[in-house]
């Protein structure tokens, strides 16, 4: 059995007492090396979610545990530790003026040894693929290039969960597909589990199970393939469904029985070529 | 108004070791009324180009033709303020230009600034505000208390208000939901047609390029790479992917639904509805002979 990384319970937020809730009881798990991606509309409470794990917020009501320590004011600074967060302006985040003080932030706030230090800014250097930059500047970085150094700098300090709040939305194609990769890369190597909070299908697709959000409450949660069958349901709260599910819902309105939610073009072609040899 | 780029270069830093060529002889014709998607990476030229527009970049080399203005090497146009009138251009992240207190402010800004009178500027806001999808009572209320669809929204509302006749969208859906991003499209398409616009848009997606426009420029390294309608310019995948960008999800499934059943089926703009008829007869229409 897997250990539970992330336990929310009941868990209820608002900003203000007066203002309206923007999680309204939710409760979910997150277990080790899993990888979770959270979709909903914009002001659904994903994000909220984000800063909820690692105490920028913390709830009115219900109760956050990480690693099995309750969410609180005396355990953040430990919690800390253990969740690592990538945001989505890549130029907001970057603090130093070179590559590899960039990602010694994070290991100098925490007191790491300095010759520790340079051994780990060369091994999360690599995990993304900028070890050839340690000293360049920022201004001379792409967006998809900052990005990995920031999580570079997450990776350094070794966390149990790593949370990315829209990482790739500023991003072009290429910036984004740098990111995935190296994600799917990092998360092969290190013991992780990542958190994806995004509207991009693609990386909805690679992750091992969603929770959709709706107005501040868990609307699903669901293994991907579960997800995109619930098609029309998704698009009348606001969200996408990947080219295939759409496709393949048309071929089955035109007769054609398709076994199971195809993911990707593969599956659907696959199905179809199966269904072909057997006419 | 008809847009002509005529040997168009653009060097940043001219004359100084920094050097730099953003645009190279750059030729393209617009016809009035278009609705264009441009096309390329981060650094092809694509913002160097609009800024070409309006005059916020001045050719190195060469002429721009906007309608009557020209605009060349080393030749500022008297007229550059009337030229900004009738060519709106909504930036990256518009609402990170909202200032006013209020959003009437804020989207009358532009008209006053440009000596339209007052009661014209308030019939134009009436007229404005339903179609970018706001309603008349956020017009008293602070911009910055809105959600950041609406906030785009009001920017948005703020470039229509001045009644440009070319409209210049530099990745207007960046940052939306899919909502959102479907819902500001839309609209745009709606005004481009309701009011005779030539719309130049900027996007990494091949998808809105698919279904919005009738003309694509893809750009590489500061250069025209290739230009036609979408369908003619998504179905060449191998050029396509030399520059390392992707054809449409649509036109990438049809192609390798060919390979496996060695049958031919281009893409020639059809809809989903239309590709699933085209895929279930020949998947139901049993062997088909090699």
């Amino acid at each position: 059995m897997r250990e539970k990384l992330i336990e929310f319970r009941n868990v209820s937020f608002r900003y203000r007492e007066e203002h309206p809730w923007v999680l309204k009881n939710c409760s979910f798990e997150i277990y080790e090396d899993e990888s979770i991606a959270i979709i909903g509309h914009n002001g659904s409470g994903k994000s909220t979610i984000a800063k909820l794990i690692n105490g920028l917020l913390f709830p009115q009501e219900g109760e956050i545990l990480i690693a099995g320590k309750p969410v609180t004011e005396e355990t953040i600074w430990d919690i800390r530790k253990d969740v690592g967060m990538v945001f989505q302006n890549p130029d907001n985040q970057f603090v130093g003026t070179t590559v590899q003080d960039d990602v010694a932030f994070g290991m100098e706030n925490r007191g790491i040894p300095r010759e520790e230090m340079i051994a780990r800014i060369e091994e999360s250097l690599t995990a993304v693929g900028m070890q050839d930059y340690h000293l360049t500047e920022p201004h001379r970085l792409s967006g998809g290039q900052k990005q990995r150094v920031a999580i570079a700098g997450v990776l350094a300090v070794s966390p149990k969960v790593l949370i990315l709040d829209e990482a790739t939305a500023m991003l072009d194609p290429k910036g984004r597909t740098e990111i995935m990769n190296t994600l799917n890369q990092v998360q092969e190597k290190n013991n992780l589990s990542l958190i994806t909070i995004t509207h991009d299908l693609h990386e909805v697709v690679q992750s091992d199970r969603v929770i959709v959000m709706n107005h501040g409450e868990i609307w699903d949660e669901a293994t991907p393939r579960e997800i995109f069958a619930k098609k029309h349901a998704l698009r009348e709260i606001g969200l996408d469904v990947p080219f295939v599910a759409i496709l393949a819902d048309e071929l089955q309105v035109k007769g054609l029985a398709l076994t199971k939610e195809p993911l990707n073009h593969e599956e659907l072609l696959e199905e179809l070529w199966t269904l072909h040899s057997t006419t | 108004m008809d847009i002509t780029f005529n040997n168009v270069s653009y060097i940043y830093q001219e004359n100084s070791p920094f050097a730099h060529k953003a645009i190279e002889d750059l030729n393209f014709h617009i016809p009035s009324g278009s609705f264009v998607a441009v096309i390329g990476h981060t650094g092809s030229g694509k913002s160097t180009l609009i800024q070409h527009l309006n005059g916020l970049a001045m050719p190195s080399r060469g002429e721009v033709t906007i309608g009557d203005f020209h605009l060349k090497a080393k030749e500022k146009p008297k007229n550059m303020r009337e030229l900004r009138s009738k060519v709106g251009v909504v930036f990256q992240y518009p609402e990170h230009q909202l200032f006013e207190e209020t959003v009437v402010k804020d989207i009358a800004f532009g008209p006053e600034n440009f000596g339209v009178e007052k009661a014209v500027i308030e019939e134009r806001i009436r007229d404005i505000i339903p179609a970018v999808g706001l309603s008349e009572d956020i017009l008293e209320r602070s911009p910055f208390d809105l959600s950041g669809g609406q906030m785009r929204r009001v920017a948005i509302a703020g470039v229509m208000a001045v009644q440009p006749e070319v409209l210049v969208l530099d990745e207007p859906t960046a940052g939306l939901d899919p909502r959102g991003q479907k819902e500001i499209l839309q609209m745009f398409y709606e005004l481009h047609k309701r009011q005779g616009l030539t719309t130049i848009l900027v996007t990494h997606s091949m998808e809105d390029a698919l279904k919005y426009a009738d003309h694509v420029l893809i750009m590489n390294k500061g250069k025209k790479y290739m230009e036609g309608n979408p369908v003619e310019v998504f179905t060449q995948k191998d050029a396509l992917h030399k520059v390392q960008l992707d054809v449409p999800e649509s036109v990438a499934f049809l192609s390798k639904f060919e390979k496996r059943f060695k049958y031919s089926l281009p893409f020639k703009g059809q809809t989903v509805d239309e590709m699933a008829e085209d895929i279930r007869r020949v998947v139901q229409g049993g062997r088909i002979d090699e």
